[in-house]
């Protein structure tokens, strides 16, 4: 057992019993959460081989989210970049707009299972906000989501939509308002009521069983991914892409392909204003290892050990840490991670609008970018897959400030400076000029 | 050799009256009067004193403490001040024991061995590290014990009966029942309630316990002290740096709450 290829083998294997991925994972949590986190450790390790809550996530994949998604050949964007074979994972075509669901309607039947009766999460753009209070009408569940004051500005579509779902959303103030402060405060209501509430985490962060848990519910994409490729290609891709906030959507396609060692794999992260100017996202490419939120990872933080603030024009990738899982890959090269500015990321998200007819999620437009430079130097017999991980619907008010900031102009309309219309439904949405304070600066 | 919160506590239980135990936040609202209220917390009758390591992200903390760690460290509060402050303390006072308690990752990045080290040269006895359970005692409980120094565990209303035999396996110093489900700061217990879950504790542990979370007044600390060892105040004390006029008055506040408090201990099992 000493070649290369059984050490290849292995990555798919983790974590081990105690939660961890080589240093990183783990449980690190308060005493009052230790006994829910195994009581869920336990209900999960149920749920991965009881054949009946198999058959009935997939009941709800097919028929509630609108699975299998498709596998696009993005033509026109091949045409132009020149190089590489460009497929698109859809999963902007899902229910609610993005992969997040995939894993809420997994961990509402597990909340379901358990008896909970109240589910709290926390979001970042709204889109992991979006799909639980979607999950909860569902089911029938109380649903209570922490939002950071800042992202509540910047995602007001989002906040709305949460609403409409029935759910009450609390703004955080603490911090800067983001998604860290979200999840601290979501933390901080589940030590209180241990009882009735299901805390159900967006993304493969969080304590131990929460990383794997997430990652399993996300894998659907890979493993539908890797199906669709076959069909179409008769064999596997040479390069998976997808952009990384705490890293569900990347972690959901590269899974069930982490052992097939022919398979590369691109983590994109968030460089903001540039990883060299201290204003990013980017945990692996420029943070150090450390402990928050449950488990040990790379999170941006001060020499001293405080965490420090992420930057990133897209609300869902503004987050200081990364799940441990990638953690773990990127110590053992098995993923290459790599960053895009705020710029470079929108200028992405304009081709693909063009070329493609598709308007992608900014954290999407991310791993576009990277995208366009890569593909250009790879032979036309090089297969891309990048993960389509959401739609931009939410995204208008946050590109219409950055292109006015940076005198990008012609294409603005008078919506973005002036209030709707009376009676228009955009009338039960502030006006946008709340969300206009902080869609960009620069 | 029994540490100094071992004979403190020792020689408590012979006066047969509980410990009153302070926590503080280092750095709050700045280093020299954090320092000051510190100094004079022995004589104003605390016990045993907590001293908190600022963190950006206390999950497990209420509003009040919140802001206290976030006042420090808009004021370059670090992990070296704190321990500076500590080594300060003992040039007057070798008697008082002193546990820190925070969160994991600045003594993480700090080094584990080189901080129990500095720790320990510094004069500190104890710590309770919030987001470190009996699962992760190898990261820095087993290291703290070989150090000499005492690490305190929580105990909470979900540690039932199965799971409290690991959760006192490697503590030592005293156990710290935390007697709400919550953040601190929250809502105040019955002491009937808390006297149930002290007496099932007792019945696996000869440590001595102290109660915290939601404990703000003489009274409170009097119906506690009746069956506790120890009874513990944060969030109130913090709350009167909060809210002082002024630096100096943040500190005159917090002693007169901690007169009064050491007041209630003392008179918890007379009556
Ligand atoms: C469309 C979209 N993609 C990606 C992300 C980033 O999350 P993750 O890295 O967990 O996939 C988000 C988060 O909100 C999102 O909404």
């Amino acid at each position: 057992m000493s070649s290369a290829t059984d050490a290849i083998k292995r990555f798919s294997k983790g974590p081990d019993a105690d939660g961890f991925y080589g240093d990183f994972g783990g449980r690190f949590v308060a005493e009052t959460l230790m006994p829910l986190i195994l009581e869920l450790e336990e209900a999960w390790e149920w749920s991965r081989t009881d054949e009946a809550f198999r058959q009935e996530l997939e009941g709800y994949q097919r028929d509630y989210i609108g699975r299998a998604t498709p596998l696009y050949y993005a033509e026109r964007l091949t045409e132009h970049l020149g190089g590489a074979k460009i497929y698109f994972k859809r999963e902007d075509l899902n229910h609610t707009g993005a992969h997040k669901i995939n894993n809420c309607i997994g961990q509402i039947l597990l909340a379901r299972k358990m008896g909970k009766k109240r589910i709290i999460a926390e979001t970042g753009a709204g889109m992991h906000g979006v799909a639980t209070a979607t999950v909860a009408a569902r089911f029938g569940m109380e649903c209570v989501i922490y939002m950071g004051a800042t992202d509540i500005e910047r995602q007001q579509p989002n906040v709305f939509r949460m609403k409409l779902l029935g759910a009450e959303v609390i703004p955080v103030e603490s911090g800067t308002g983001t998604l860290k402060d979200a999840m601290n405060e979501a933390l901080r209501d589940w030590v209180t009521n241990v009882d009735s509430t299901f805390y159900l985490i967006g993304t493969v962060a969080g304590p131990h069983p929460y990383p794997a848990m997430v990652r399993d519910f996300q894998s659907v994409i890979g493993r539908e991914t890797r199906e669709q490729i076959l069909e179409k290609e008769g064999r596997l891709p040479d390069t998976l892409m997808a952009c990384i906030g705490g890293g569900s959507n990347a972690m959901g396609l590269f899974h069930p392909m982490l052992d097939d060692e022919s398979v590369h794999m691109i983590g994109v992260e968030a460089a903001g204003h540039g990883i060299e100017t201290g204003e990013h996202a980017a945990s692996l490419n420029g943070g150090e290892p450390g402990v928050l939120h449950g488990n040990r990872t790379f999170l941006l933080q001060s020499d001293d050990g405080q965490i420090t603030d992420a930057h990133s024009v897209s609300a869902g990738l503004d987050y200081p840490g990364i799940g441990p899982e990638h953690a773990w890959l990127h110590t053992q090269k098995r993923v290459e991670y790599v960053s895009i500015t705020d710029h470079e990321a929108i200028e992405a998200f304009k081709l693909c609008c063009e070329l493609e007819g598709i308007i992608p999620a900014l954290e999407s437009a991310h791993s576009l970018a990277h995208l366009r430079k890569i593909a250009p130097d790879l032979p036309g017999d090089h297969l891309i897959v990048l993960n389509m991980s959401g739609r931009g619907d939410k995204d208008m008010a946050s590109v219409a400030n950055w292109l006015e900031a940076h005198g990008d102009t012609d294409k603005l309309p008078d919506t973005t400076v002036e209030a709707a219309e009376p009676g228009r439904i955009d009338d039960m949405q502030p006006p946008h000029d709340v969300a206009k304070k902080t869609g960009e600066t620069e | 050799m029994a540490t100094r919160i071992t004979r403190r506590l020792d020689a408590l239980k012979a006066e047969d009256r509980a410990a009153l135990v302070t926590f503080t936040m280092a750095g709050d609202p700045n280093y020299q009067a954090s320092l000051d209220t510190l100094k004079g917390l022995p004589g104003a009758g605390a016990d045993i004193i907590e001293l908190g390591m600022p963190f950006t992200d206390p999950m497990a903390d209420g509003p009040a403490i919140q802001k206290a760690a976030l006042r420090a460290l808009k004021g370059q509060h670090t992990q070296q001040k704190t321990l500076e402050m500590v080594r300060e303390f003992r040039r007057e006072d070798q008697d008082t024991p002193i546990v820190l308690m925070g969160y994991y990752n600045p003594i993480y990045r700090y080094g584990v061995e080189r901080f129990l080290k500095d720790a320990s040269e510094a004069g500190i006895d104890g710590l309770i590290v919030v987001d470190l359970p009996p699962e992760h005692d190898s990261e820095l409980c087993l290291p703290a014990a070989r150090a000499g120094i005492d690490f305190i565990r929580l105990a909470t209303p979900t540690t039932d009966d199965k799971r409290l035999p690991r959760v006192l396996e490697n503590t030592s110093g005293f156990i710290y029942y935390v007697s709400v489900a919550g953040v601190t700061g929250a809502a105040a217990p019955t002491p009937e309630g808390v006297e149930q879950s002290i007496t099932r504790i007792r019945a696996h542990t000869d440590l001595p316990i102290a109660v915290g979370f939601g404990i703000r007044s003489a009274e409170q600390a009097a119906a506690i002290g009746r069956f506790a060892d120890a009874v513990v105040v944060g969030s109130a004390l913090i709350s009167c740096i909060e809210q002082a006029d002024s630096v100096d008055a943040g500190t005159r506040d917090v002693h007169a709450l901690v007169r009064e408090l050491s007041q209630g201990v003392r008179r918890a099992r007379s009556a």
